[in-house]
């Protein structure tokens, strides 16, 4: 039996334990991880299988490509509507592969920590069951070759976020952020539904209808076919999709609220795997964003301005889970401006990097959190390093690698996104960028000198209460931090010719021609060199800021946190740090514009059908009425009225009839 | 067993007639039993129907002809293609559905209520099997009787009034019908010299597709536009609908899931089988006008639906919204869009049974539909919130769900015609997920509220027999979501029959500008509308206190 052969159950099995579990789950109580769990651990087995067959050129060639090679595995067929057939059917080429170990291991080891995390949940099972399912939509999505079947498994990770964002339903607060993640995520799907509908139509006109992804591309780009929707169009309509999943501006305003699910949740969906989406569906059709560069334009300026809004917003705030929250839209930021400039591979390798390492930081502040008694408030924290050693060496380590600190992984994937900008002459692109870079360091600082260093802030019953979390917790936090550390070494060396571009060479290989992109030799000592030593400068100068301002404990160097300065140095950019504070005020915008002039106008359409609709049909039936209340006076019941009525009527009649006739 | 020999369609129409019969007879204890049995009778042999169907070959099968009223050529006629086997299936489906469902709510003048609905479903199989028009039209009006008496003798506090418009309203459509039945059936005769086959639909659709031949343009015009008054208003499309609500409001639970289910696909069954066959010029003069009206009540209904403070209205409000989705994808005349428009027909009618159903679990406990009173639900009665919000994704479109499918389809279709279209109708995905998840959200999450609490142990989670009512609903939604190729495969002969009698299969083009300017136009008339409202100083803010939670951020 080959590896192939078991592709499939790397969907049947998270499917099955979702079924299973939400049949028969609450029956199992405290037992109820073991189905979901062994269930991802064996995809995980299986994903590595064909990760590393993928990866290393072991597996077969893809039929119809010289150099691609991978599964291409046809499942069944789902709809047989005329041309509009879709096929539902796994493929794996490398793209797939880094997204897959991404996936895979990151959802393993959140499946693990849940265990730990949620073992007093009365809800349990729910909360496995839920997990389960979004394993199966989110490994739907990354292989299926289909786009109406990305779509499918696109609005099943919006349903298992909504699920698991509002899992802790009792809590008002907790239900409306999971309404809102789904409706915004649902804004950037209508735009994601019609450029499917765009691609069909498209690939229709050129007589070969089709919804599987390489197939349209290729009908779509092939030379001489006119496109009745433009593929500027089209471009923007896939990437709005990628907006609302990947919560890019003006749609990042749900995934802040999203973190009023429960912390392995945050890690997993909100940080390493769903809101990856965006990215990698807009690298999987890099050919048609690459024959569209006006698209291209528009997804990294979107990209590079999200990185900096949300890198603002995270300066200021207080809640752990928030701050993380932030920069996970500013590094999502970071990936669509690598996508937006050319630079598709260095999209991938943050997208993978930051997985790891913004999942690590996840599921650390879900062991602080768990440490101080479900507080978030950082205020409320403190010198937390001296009693948590390896949640905060871990989260240390994530700290480090998110701040671009060469050796560890951010470093080599964000130099990489900052340098193509740089030198695809995206200038503008790298200079927002290399900000970023800074209040990177700074925010990230700030929250591990507010967390860890200095004294504690709370109450004292909850210091003496702070402990360690159980080995099922801080084990998954140790093998996140391995590859947080090694994994820009491991795919980003040799520098200029890494082996991560070796893997998705033939990937990109179309879109990178199209854009026909003059790849510059690397130079360590002359351009590359240049742009790494600002960048790690840059880094360096925020975190020392932040060291200054909250203060360090840091292997011999100690420094006191001086709020007094913070606050003075607030009070001298009040407009900044009040936006920042709140959020440049979207959500308040948000809710003028639906639901404030919004509800009005719906209140309006409902008084309008009340009293106009409805009211003129009411006003019909009352004419109606009292037109027959009139009309009864004419029944006399006096025999003569009526004999008179028809004589009147009989002369009437032949009188028109001889009228008539006579003409 | 086989169905070839046996008058298997005339079974099926008067097999509850006669469970009707044994009802009035039987003793009252017998009634809820010998109910149940003729309505799983019926359903049983509509499911040999649907085995012994040949999906692959064209026109009509099982047809049985008996002569009526020969002078006039009338007979009785009937016969089953693919869409009317799929909607007789629902019917029946829903019928024993609906009638186990009302064992426990309805309590007095139990013998009378199953007779009623024993004789509405006579009349609706009737409707969808007829192949004379005017037997179709005696079995559309015999609908409304039963439907007359189950909401103004066991509906709600405001029954009269909310029966009374919907016969009345339904009336004006279907005696304008029956003109236009006439007037064909006059018009037939005087272009072939006899009576032979005036009222026979297959007759017809030969005539009007006849190359030589067909109906003049005015006859078209006026008959599709009496066609079109009798259809709309049964849909209903917008600015028609305003019945729907009334009436669902205060019909009794099954009323209102016959209703949604079945009545209302009478005007999409129409459409389809008659309007569009019979009068294909005028259908395609009229198409733009037809397509932006959909539009206006998919967005509209959606709307409005944001704002209902009643469990039920705002099921009703998005049923209109849903429906639009039909009338969209029958008149963009593609394969696509006529799918879609079937499998929609065929999917709201479960899914929208099934909400409303769940709507009538609630009220049985709590006798209340307000959605402000309620909250908290999933944490008292976990297994009615799961299958509730199982229903809830299916009908806000979650893919691998049947309500997907269909509305993917109708927007294509209409997509391939007009972008501009497709992208209004396409909005239809925000706002649905607006009001469905404000719904569901509301009651189904938060702390128990004080209004359920107070109702102590009454606020029991749902009972083995009302799981056993949805759960034929639930197993349809799935299989029909993730294999829609049966439901499909089976229909392919009438959506080919339909597309080529509209278009003779090609698509026509409707500018999107025309669809924009139309569209802008008539909402620039509601707006206005509305300012004039509010500055005469009338509120119109409603309950915009419900919205506060309702719309997409807080």
């Amino acid at each position: 039996m080959s590896l192939e052969t078991l592709a499939p159950l790397l969907l049947i099995l998270p499917l099955a334990g979702f079924l299973v579990t939400a049949l028969i789950g609450r029956r199992l109580g405290k037992q109820a991880h073991w189905i979901p769990v062994l269930g991802v651990f064996v995809v995980w087995l299986i994903a590595m299988g064909l990760v590393v067959n993928v990866l290393t050129g072991a597996a077969p060639l893809i039929e119809g490509s010289e150099e691609t090679h991978g599964y291409a595995i046809a499942l069944f067929q789902w709809i047989p509507a005329g041309e509009f057939v879709v096929d539902v059917g796994i493929y794996i080429d490398a793209l797939t592969a880094c997204l897959l170990i991404v996936v895979t291991t990151i959802g393993l080891l959140v499946h693990v920590y849940s265990i730990g995390y949620m073992s007093h949940d009365p809800g349990y099972w729910r909360f496995f069951a839920y997990l389960n399912l979004f394993m199966f939509s989110m490994l739907l999505l990354v292989l299926s070759d289909s786009w109406l079947v990305v779509f499918v498994a696109w609005e099943l990770v919006g349903l298992s976020s909504y699920l698991l964002i509002g899992f802790w339903y009792r809590k008002r607060s907790a239900a409306l952020a999971a309404k809102k993640a789904f409706i915004v995520n649902r804004v950037g799907d209508v735009g994601f539904a019609l450029g499917i509908m765009a691609i069909f139509i498209n690939t229709g006109a050129a007589g070969e209808a089709t919804l599987d992804i390489r197939q349209s591309i290729e009908i779509l780009l092939h030379e001489g076919n006119a496109n009745p929707i433009p593929l500027f169009v089209v471009a923007l309509l896939v990437f709005a999709g990628a907006m609302g999943k990947s919560a890019q501006f003006p749609l990042h305003v749900w995934l802040p609220d999203a973190m009023e699910g429960p912390t392995p949740v945050s890690a997993l969906i909100h940080a390493a795997t769903m809101v990856n989406a965006g990215v990698y569906l807009v690298a999987r059709a890099n050919p048609l964003f690459a024959s569209a560069p006006d698209a291209m334009v528009i997804v990294a300026a979107v990209g590079i301005f999200t990185a900096i809004l949300a890198a603002s917003i995270a300066m200021t705030q207080t809640d752990i889970k928030r701050v993380l929250a932030y920069s996970t839209l500013s590094q999502l930021g970071y990936m669509f401006a690598a996508l937006g400039v050319g630079a598709f591979t260095a999209a991938i390798f943050h997208l993978m990097t930051h997985g790891f390492f913004k999942g690590l930081l996840f599921l650390g502040s879900g062991s602080v959190i768990h440490a101080v008694h479900e507080e978030q408030d950082m205020r409320f924290m403190g010198g937390l390093s001296k009693k948590i050693k390896i949640t905060y060496v871990t989260m240390l380590i994530g700290s480090v690698a998110i701040a671009g600190i060469p050796p560890l992984a951010g470093f080599f994937s964000k130099d990489e996104i900052l340098g193509e900008a740089f030198k695809l002459h995206f200038e503008w692109v790298w200079a927002i960028g290399f900000v970023v870079a800074g209040l990177t360091a700074f925010y990230m600082f700030r929250l591990m000198g507010l967390t860890f260093w200095g004294e504690f802030r709370g109450p004292k019953a909850v210091w003496d209460k702070v402990h360690e979390s159980p080995w099922v917790m801080t084990v998954p936090l140790i093998l996140l931090a391995i590859p947080s550390v090694l994994l820009g070494m491991a795919l980003g060396l040799p520098l200029g010719d890494s082996t991560i571009h070796h893997w998705l060479e033939p990937v990109f290989a179309e879109g990178v021609e199209l854009l026909g992109h003059e790849e510059a030799a690397y130079t360590l000592f002359g351009i590359d060199g240049m742009l790494i030593l600002t960048s790690v400068g840059i880094a360096a100068i925020g975190i020392a800021i932040a060291w200054a301002l909250f203060g360090t404990d840091l292997a011999g160097l100690h420094l006191p946190a001086r709020p007094e300065r913070v606050r003075e140095l607030s009070a001298r950019i009040p407009f900044l740090y009040r936006a920042s504070l709140n959020k440049w005020w979207f959500d308040e915008l948000n809710h003028v514009l639906f639901i404030v002039i919004g509800g009005r106008l719906a209140a309006a359409m409902w008084w309008f059908d009340r009293n106009v609709v409805d009211g003129t049909v009411n006003a019909i039936g009352r004419t109606t009425m009292e037109a027959g209340v009139g009309l009864r006076q004419v029944q006399t019941g006096r025999v003569q009225n009526y004999a008179l009525g028809i004589a009147i009527g009989l002369i009437v009649m032949a009188g028109s009839y001889l009228l008539l006739a006579g003409n | 067993m086989s169905v070839g020999d046996v008058p298997i369609l005339s079974i099926i129409i008067f097999l509850p007639l006669v469970g009707a019969l044994v009802v009035a007879i039987l003793p009252s204890a017998y009634t809820r039993p010998a109910a149940l049995a003729f309505a799983l009778l019926t359903w049983v042999a509509s499911l040999l129907l649907l085995l012994g169907y040949l999906p692959g070959r064209p026109g009509f099968q099982y047809e049985e002809v008996a002569s009526w009223i020969p002078l006039f050529g009338i007979q009785y006629k009937v016969g089953v293609d693919g869409l009317s086997a799929a909607m007789v299936v629902l019917t029946t489906t829903l019928t024993w559905i609906c009638i186990l469902a009302s064992f426990k709510p309805i309590q007095n003048r139990i013998k009378e209520y199953m007779i009623a609905f024993l004789v509405l479903e006579v009349g609706m199989v009737g409707v969808f099997l007829a192949l004379d028009l005017f037997l179709f039209y005696i079995f559309w009006e015999i609908v409304l009787v039963p439907m007359y008496l189950i909401i103004g003798i066991w509906g709600g506090a405001n029954r009269i009034y909310a029966t009374v418009k919907f016969v009345l309203y339904t009336l004006v459509g279907s005696l304008l019908m029956l003109v236009a039945i006439l007037a064909t059936a006059f018009a037939f005769q005087s272009a072939t010299g006899s009576w032979d086959g005036a009222f026979d639909f297959v007759r017809l659709r030969e005539f009007a597709a006849s190359p030589t031949g067909g109906f003049s343009d005015v006859l078209q015009l006026g008959a599709f536009l009496a066609f079109f008054l009798a259809f709309a208003i049964k849909v209903p499309m917008f600015p028609f609908h305003t019945w729907l609500p009334d009436a669902h409001t205060e019909a009794p639970t099954a009323g209102s899931v016959i209703l949604a289910g079945v009545l209302l696909k009478l005007g999409g069954y129409g459409f389809i089988r008659f309007a569009l066959p019979l009068f294909p010029d005028a259908a395609q003069t009229l198409a733009p006008a037809i397509i932006v009206l959909s539009l206006i009540a998919i967005i509209y209904g959606a709307i409005v639906a944001l704002v209902q403070p009643d469990l039920k209205r705002l099921v009703a409000y998005s049923s209109v919204s849903h429906m639009g989705f039909v009338t969209l994808g029958i008149f963009v005349f593609n394969e696509q869009g006529t799918q879609g428009a079937i499998l929609q027909m065929v999917n709201h009618g479960l899914i929208t049974g099934a909400l409303f159903l769940l709507v009538g679990v609630i009220y049985e406990r709590t006798h209340d539909r307000t959605i402000a009173k309620m909250s908290g639900l999933a944490g008292r009665t976990p297994v009615y919130a799961a299958i509730f919000g199982f229903f809830v994704f299916a009908s806000g479109g979650l893919p691998g769900l049947s309500g997907f499918v269909g509305e993917f389809l109708a927007l294509v279709g209409t997509f391939a015609v007009s972008p501009a279209a497709a992208a209004i109708a396409a909005l239809v995905m925000i706002l649905g997920a607006g009001y469905l998840l404000y719904m569901f959200g509301r009651i189904v999450f938060g702390e128990l509220s004080d209004f359920l609490a107070g109702l102590g142990d009454h606020l029991t989670d749902i009972e083995p027999v009302e799981i056993l009512t949805l759960v034929p609903l639930a197993t349809l939604v799935v299989i029909f979501g993730v294999q829609p190729g049966l439901l499909l495969e089976l229909v392919q002969g009438t959506v080919d029959a339909t597309v080529e009698a509209a278009a003779g299969g090609t698509a026509i083009a409707i500018g999107g500008e025309v669809i924009a300017l139309i569209g802008g136009l008539v909402l620039l008339g509601v707006l206005a509308r509305i300012g004039w409202a509010l500055v005469h100083g009338e509120s119109a803010t409603g309950p915009a206190s419900a919205t506060a939670e309702g719309g997409a951020a807080h």
